[in-house]
């Protein structure tokens, strides 16, 4: 013996009646498959948009690697580009002598390499004079230096230079020409010996009459211990807004009795230009960034039209279908309410049939997006769920008001007009 | 319903769709054992009365108490529960429910009443010699068929008072007996049983006649 319930009742009657149970579904189908997709074109604008974005990023990374790699090494290759000089000393006169007259301490150079210095590279103390050669009797400019300066907590670079041990002396192309020596020759300088330890290829400067000797014995040999006339240094290739005053204000909190001149124009034209290249590469990807989310946004828009528009039209079909419906039985439901059926019973039937035309139609509409799209990965499952759930309740909502009608009709008025 | 009080009294009852009259004042009871025919040409109220009767329609004057309950008086969920416990009705065109089988349209009061002994049904369908029938549809059915059908769902709870509107009107003289012969035996049962008739068949049978005009 079969019990009849308000389950049988709904699954039955929609058996009956699958012309209009199945419209129903397909109007919810539609809604669902109308949200999927814009929602899927939403998200494939996304995706495809950010990838352009990060490709530009990888590109602008690389040309950016590339230029700054170029930078760096011009700028190696120029050599030391920074010049600290002690407080007072007139910089007319470096320019026309091509060395200070002034000296500091050398120990300021410790004090610079123990500081948290970021803007500068490549610290090398020297102390330059030009002097007469007595053994030679001719000028040449000295050089002492001891080599380059490690700087606290920062790995030792590649030295632009070698530093001259003691005892040795490198020697500038033109002495070396004139005076026909080679490496490992013995050359006598104020009356001390030194092994020539290296020689220069021709420069076009002053260095081709330069003798460069550990600062140590330079400093003996000019009788000033403990002093050096220059500190040399390579600026970092930091994008900044103004490179040097920088570079300045950072050695003057260090060293506030220097000064510091750059030079090399070269060099600091290239950065430059690397700079602004960055900027421009930047103020691009912003452009497009911008012009991404203008793009987004009026899609967004769109979609904010269109989406309400098709659940409208498909809440309007589904509440007309289920008035057909309701049209449909009204000997029916005159009949049960007749012989003693609640309205609750009723409705509850009618909402049962909403909530499976929504299932219905939310299996339907996901389909129906997948073939569409071609995008297994349209929504996540999670989403679909919701979806589900949304079509579910969107099917009821749009069944509630036609099937309270019904449900609470005068079965008289209902059997009446039968 | 309590024993001594008249299954259904109607007292001056009257019905008027706007200027049009569809039963003049009228006056019934019903006791246990009545099988009363209402008889009367076409639109002397017939159907209209046994909707009053039947706690579907209000009159708009007069009073109806069945088992001394006003069901007027009740909401229209609590006359539906009434209705249910009450009342059996018989409709003239069977109003069956196309989609579901004879077994299922009999249980149809059952969607409301759970509890109720579903064997009854069988029985009532072996009654009306419709056993073999069990699981076709109305649609496989001859109108008599459907009748004796439409005639087991309003006699599945075992309702007090049952009210028939042309029970036979559609049978031929072999169903007619059969149905009148069921409801004699029910009204005899102690039950009371009104039908709206124009048979003469029908009318001879009852032991209560009530005339329209």
């Amino acid at each position: 013996m079969s019990m009849i319930t308000a389950r049988t009742l709904t699954l039955r009657e929609i058996s009956h009646r699958r012309g209009n149970f199945l419209l129903g579904s397909l109007a919810v189908a539609m809604a669902i498959c109308g949200f999927a997709l814009t929602l899927a074109r939403l998200r494939a604008f996304d995706a495809e948009t950010a990838a352009q974005i990060e490709a530009f990023e990888r590109r602008t990374a690389t040309d950016m690697a590339t230029l700054e790699d170029e930078i760096r090494r011009s700028m190696k290759g120029l050599g030391f580009n920074i010049f600290i000089f002690p407080k007072g000393q007139e910089l007319a006169e470096v320019y026309a002598e091509g060395f200070a007259s002034k000296t500091m301490p050398e120990e300021f150079v410790t004090r610079l390499a123990a500081s948290e210095l970021v803007k500068v590279n490549h610290l090398l103390p020297s102390l330059t004079q030009k002097i007469t050669w007595p053994e030679q009797k001719r000028t040449i400019v000295l050089v002492g230096t001891r080599g380059e300066v490690p700087i606290r907590e920062r790995a030792m670079k590649a030295p632009l230079i070698d530093p001259v041990p003691p005892g040795e002396a490198v020697i500038g192309f033109e002495l070396q020409q004139s005076l026909g020596l080679q490496a490992g020759d013995q050359i006598r300088l104020m009356g001390h010996d030194f092994k020539v330890a290296q020689v220069h290829s021709q420069r076009g400067s002053t260095d081709d009459i330069t003798i460069w000797l550990n600062l140590a014995e330079a400093q003996e040999l000019m009788g000033k211990p403990g002093l050096i006339n220059a500190i040399l240094a390579l600026e970092c290739n930091c994008a900044s807004v103004d490179r040097l005053a920088e570079v300045r204000a950072e050695i003057g909190k260090i060293l506030p009795d220097t000064v510091v001149i750059e030079k090399e124009s070269t060099a600091l034209a290239r950065a430059e230009a690397r700079n602004s290249a960055k900027r421009t590469a930047d103020q691009a990807h912003d452009q497009m960034e911008q012009n991404r989310i203008a793009s987004k946004e009026s899609r967004e828009e769109f979609a904010a039209l269109l989406i309400p528009l098709v659940a409208l039209t498909s809440a309007a079909a589904i509440a007309l279908l289920t008035v057909l419906n309701v049209r449909q039985r009204r000997s029916e439901i005159g009949t049960l309410r007749a012989i003693g059926i609640p309205s609750g019973t009723l409705l509850a039937t009618f909402m049962m049939r909403a909530a499976l035309s929504g299932l219905l139609g939310a299996a339907i509409g996901m389909l129906l997006s997948l073939a569409i799209s071609g995008d297994t990965k349209l929504i996540t499952p999670a989403e679909w769920m919701m979806v589900t759930s949304a079509a579910i309740l969107f099917s009821c909502a749009a069944s509630w008001l036609p099937a309270l009608i019904a449900a609470s009709q005068d079965p008289a008025r209902l059997l009446r007009h039968d | 319903m309590t024993e001594g009080i008249p299954i259904l009294e109607i007292d001056r009852a009257g019905k008027c769709y706007g200027e049009v009259t569809a039963l003049e004042q009228t006056s019934l009871r019903v006791g246990p054992g009545d099988l009363l025919a209402l008889h009367g040409p076409s639109g002397s109220g017939k159907s209209t009365l046994l909707q009053i009767a039947g706690a579907l329609l209000k009159p708009d004057r007069g009073k109806v108490l069945i088992g001394g309950t006003d069901p007027y008086l009740l909401s229209p969920n609590l006359r539906s529960q009434f209705r249910l416990e009450h009342l059996g009705f018989v409709f003239q065109d069977s109003n069956l429910l196309p989609y579901l089988t004879l077994t299922e349209n009999i249980c149809t009061p059952m969607l409301a009443c759970p509890a109720t002994d579903a064997d009854r049904a069988d029985a009532l369908l072996d009654h009306f010699g419709l056993a073999h029938r069990r699981q076709h549809r109305p649609s496989e059915l001859s109108a008599g068929e459907c009748q004796r059908v439409a005639l087991a769902r309003a006699l599945v709870l075992q309702p007090r008072l049952l009210l028939a509107d042309e029970p036979t009107g559609n049978l031929d003289p072999e169903n007619t007996e059969l149905v009148l012969g069921y409801l004699e035996e029910y009204a005899a049962a102690g039950n009371a049983v009104i039908i709206a008739t124009h048979e003469e068949l029908a009318i001879a049978r009852s032991n209560r006649r009530h005339p329209l005009t």
